[in-house]
């Protein structure tokens, strides 16, 4: 098996229960494993939450700690894919000076070069907001930074898998 | 992708009566067939104490000296009778104490319920009087945990906790429960829990797995078997039994795996791992078929993974999804339960004998019994040795006692040499290798099965650390038979040192108090032992007194325990001296 360490996107569809955070982030620190991002949401299944975790590993590794979050009672399932094998987003919000819209500004042309917008201007400040890849928005931060930027915050991936998740049928077979 | 089986049943008790959430918690654990729990009271959990004197001609429960007796006496219930043991505490220590106990059932599959009292569910967060995150901290040690904040939820709570504990691979589970939810009332109804719809606790057992393990078995010229707890977990002894006479396989055990199948089977060649025997550990490389069932290849069994058995086709039987190619990369994996699993091979497998495969082990154990075992048990030199004591505890109990073991060189001792008749007759604390394990997991055992002799072995060191549970022994006038073997060391480490530090000996000298002086204090009866010449006489009187009985053993001081397996060395370079 694959000894190299590659991105991995994790989705872990579970109960809604107090706690399971701890549980699913003890099986990572028991290992010394360090989680890139994580993001819990509802998911397509009513009361069914979905996480979405990024990790670098090898894939011996991934396989293992996937068998350990299944094995949780409050786990339905859970999933590793690759980079290719997804269609993933993250998000982030820049606040920076209102200053730097006035004048002879280029910020109309970078927000649109990016593909970004902006959610709110006042006399003081105004928020750009990003959604796209992790690279996208590393680009966008390059550029703005040399302007100053007053606060910036990323969200953890979200991503979808291309093929089909079969999370549905496993829990309709219960239901029957 | 896996597709759950499991279906939802609904046949719910359809009396309901308005009671006190502590009063429900009593009558869930008798729905569950609980008539025992072991445990120590404290302020959150007072509501529950007070309804335990209330139905306490229907459950008893055991004042233990320490919350980490508790555990450990639930774990000893657990293990020899295969029902769910349980523990109670307070909040804060009285549940922080719990851990040890937790962690080492969690290793050792133990099917364990642990109830906690927590503080009034206003003051969590608060730091209020013994206030602790009881949940945050058995996370990663239990199977299952939650926390109850209101009277109504305690029910499905209880359901769900014993469910988890004893389906599927068995753990142990934590219901933390507030005051206030103790003190509520509510319309009390209780459903037994049939399934949990992200939970499946015993995968579908696939034909076509086990027609390749068949056909690999059924090829094989040199299969040899390891087998662990799973066999026991899983009740499969007897179909076990069945297939390893069927295909003639020689079968080695693990520490918890002992007693599975008896001593004296011509098929049983002893343990493997660190100080297990020589022949399994040496021929597992070179057998050309390692059929692995209800075991976890911990490192203590397999020495360095990168020369374990590489030659060989591995087969593994687990129910587990998550052991499957952990440690050692298998060929063929049989998920399912034990029983099911190889009741399903038994008809797929030819009958075999393998005659030559035999005699190798038989010429290995002959070497180990003229260097190691000769000298061990039936030794001639001065000072008594600890196998001595284990074989006099043969000649006299015949290998009908449950034997249950500490940790460190006596255990080893223990494990090597005691014979066992039948099943579940060998407790000791496995992976997590939990000093103090064995006094009081001794008297869960002993409350579990009273018409066993139940035997309690333990070294100076680890008897220290839970002798207080003395004094359960006196007041609930236990009968456990208790033996420490006294080296005044800590004499695994010591041996470690002698071999590895060049015997400085950091710290492992035990000074010791008058053991039986204190034995006698809780009105056990009581004996030392220093000579060769008293032990079968002293031994003879423990076994023939009614109650509870002490028997010190003064053993050589440095005696060590081989054979021994060195961290990081392969399994076939095992040390005979």
């Amino acid at each position: 098996m694959n000894q190299e360490n590659k991105l991995y996107t994790v989705t872990i569809y579970t109960e809604n229960n107090i706690g399971l955070l701890n549980r699913i982030s003890a099986i990572f620190q028991r290992r010394h494993i360090n989680v890139e991002s994580i993001n819990s949401s509802v998911s397509e299944i009513e009361n069914v939450t979905k996480w979405i975790m990024v990790v670098k590993l090898s894939e011996e590794q991934i396989k293992k700690i996937i068998g350990q979050i299944e094995k949780q009672v409050e786990v339905i399932k859970a999933y590793y894919h690759t980079e290719d094998e997804i269609i993933y987003q993250e998000s982030c919000i820049f606040k920076m000076k209102s200053d730097l819209l006035f004048g002879d500004s280029q910020f109309p042309d970078i927000i649109k070069e990016n593909n970004a917008r902006i959610v709110i201007v006042n006399k003081q400040f105004f928020v750009i907001e990003k959604s796209g890849k992790k690279e996208e928005i590393d680009d966008l931060y390059k550029v703005l930074s040399t302007y100053g930027i007053m606060q910036f915050t990323r969200s953890g991936r979200i991503a979808i898998t291309k093929d089909e998740m079969k999370i549905s049928t496993m829990l309709e077979a219960f239901q029957n | 992708m896996d597709t759950k089986t499991i279906k939802k049943e609904t046949n719910t008790t359809q009396t309901t009566e308005r009671i006190s959430g502590s009063e429900a918690i009593i009558k869930c654990l008798l729905a569950e067939g609980v008539d025992i729990l072991y445990g120590y009271p404290g302020g959150a959990i007072m509501p529950v104490y007070d309804q335990l004197y209330k139905y306490q001609d229907k459950i008893h429960h055991v004042l233990t000296r320490h919350e980490q007796g508790a555990t450990h006496s639930a774990q000893g219930y657990a293990r020899i009778s295969g029902k769910v043991g349980v523990a109670i505490a307070t909040s804060g220590p009285g549940a922080t104490n719990l851990i040890t106990g937790i962690a080492d059932a969690q290793i050792d599959s133990t099917p364990m319920v642990c109830i906690t009292g927590q503080v009034a569910s206003h003051l969590l967060g608060s730091d209020a009087f013994q206030e602790t995150d009881i949940v945050g901290i058995s996370t990663p040690v239990t199977k299952w945990n939650c926390q109850v904040t209101k009277a109504s939820q305690i029910p499905e709570a209880i359901a769900k906790a014993f469910y988890i504990a004893k389906s599927g691979r068995p753990g142990p589970v934590l219901v933390d429960i507030t005051k206030d939810a103790q003190f509520e009332e509510f319309d009390f109804k209780y459903k037994k829990c049939k399934g949990i719809r992200s939970y499946n606790p015993i995968p579908k057992l696939d034909h076509k797995a086990l027609e390749a393990a068949a056909k690999l078995i059924n090829k094989a010229k040199k299969p040899m078997i390891v087998w662990g707890q799973g066999v026991i977990l899983g009740e499969a002894e007897a179909q076990f039994k069945a297939v390893v006479e069927k295909a003639g396989i020689p079968a080695a055990w693990t520490i918890l795996g002992a007693s599975a199948m008896p001593t004296s089977h011509p098929l049983n060649i002893g343990m493997v791992g660190m100080h297990g025997n020589y022949a399994p550990n040496v021929l597992t490389n070179q057998c050309d078929v390692l059929i692995a069932i209800g075991m976890r290849f911990d490192d203590r069994v397999t020495g360095n993974l990168a020369t374990y058995a590489k030659q060989a086709k591995v087969i593994h039987f687990e129910i587990d999804p998550a052991e499957i190619d952990k440690n050692v990369k298998t060929d063929v994996a049989v998920l399912g339960d034990a029983k099911q699993s190889l009741a399903a091979l038994l008809p797929l497998l030819e009958e075999k004998t393998h005659p030559e495969w035999h005699q190798q082990f038989k010429d290995l154990y002959a070497i180990e019994y003229e260097k190691v075992i000769k000298n061990d048990i039936h030794p001639t030199k001065e000072g008594l040795t600890m196998g001595e004591v284990l074989q006099e505890i043969n000649n006299q109990t015949k290998g009908d006692a449950a034997i249950v073991t500490d940790v460190g060189q006596h255990q080893m001792i223990a494990c090597r040499y005691a014979n066992f008749n039948k099943t579940r007759s060998n407790i000791t604390s496995g992976g997590l290798g939990t000093m103090g394990f064995g006094l009081p997991a001794a008297i869960g055992a002993k409350m579990a099965a009273p018409d066993r002799e139940v035997i309690s072995i333990s070294g100076d060191g680890g008897y220290q650390m839970t002798i207080q549970e003395l004094g359960t022994i006196f007041q609930q006038k236990t009968p456990v038979k208790i033996v420490v073997l006294n080296n005044e060391f800590l004499g695994m480490v010591r041996q470690w040192q002698e071999l590895f530090f060049d015997k400085r000996y950091a710290s492992t000298e035990m000074t010791n108090p008058d053991f039986v002086a204190i034995a006698k204090g809780y009105s056990i009866a009581a004996q030392k032992v220093t000579k060769r010449e008293e032990l079968k006489d002293a031994v003879a009187k423990m076994i023939n007194t009614d109650g509870p009985y002490f028997l010190e053993v003064c053993v050589e001081k440095e005696g060590k325990v081989f054979p021994m397996i060195e961290t990081g060395a392969s399994v076939s370079d095992i040390r005979l001296e």
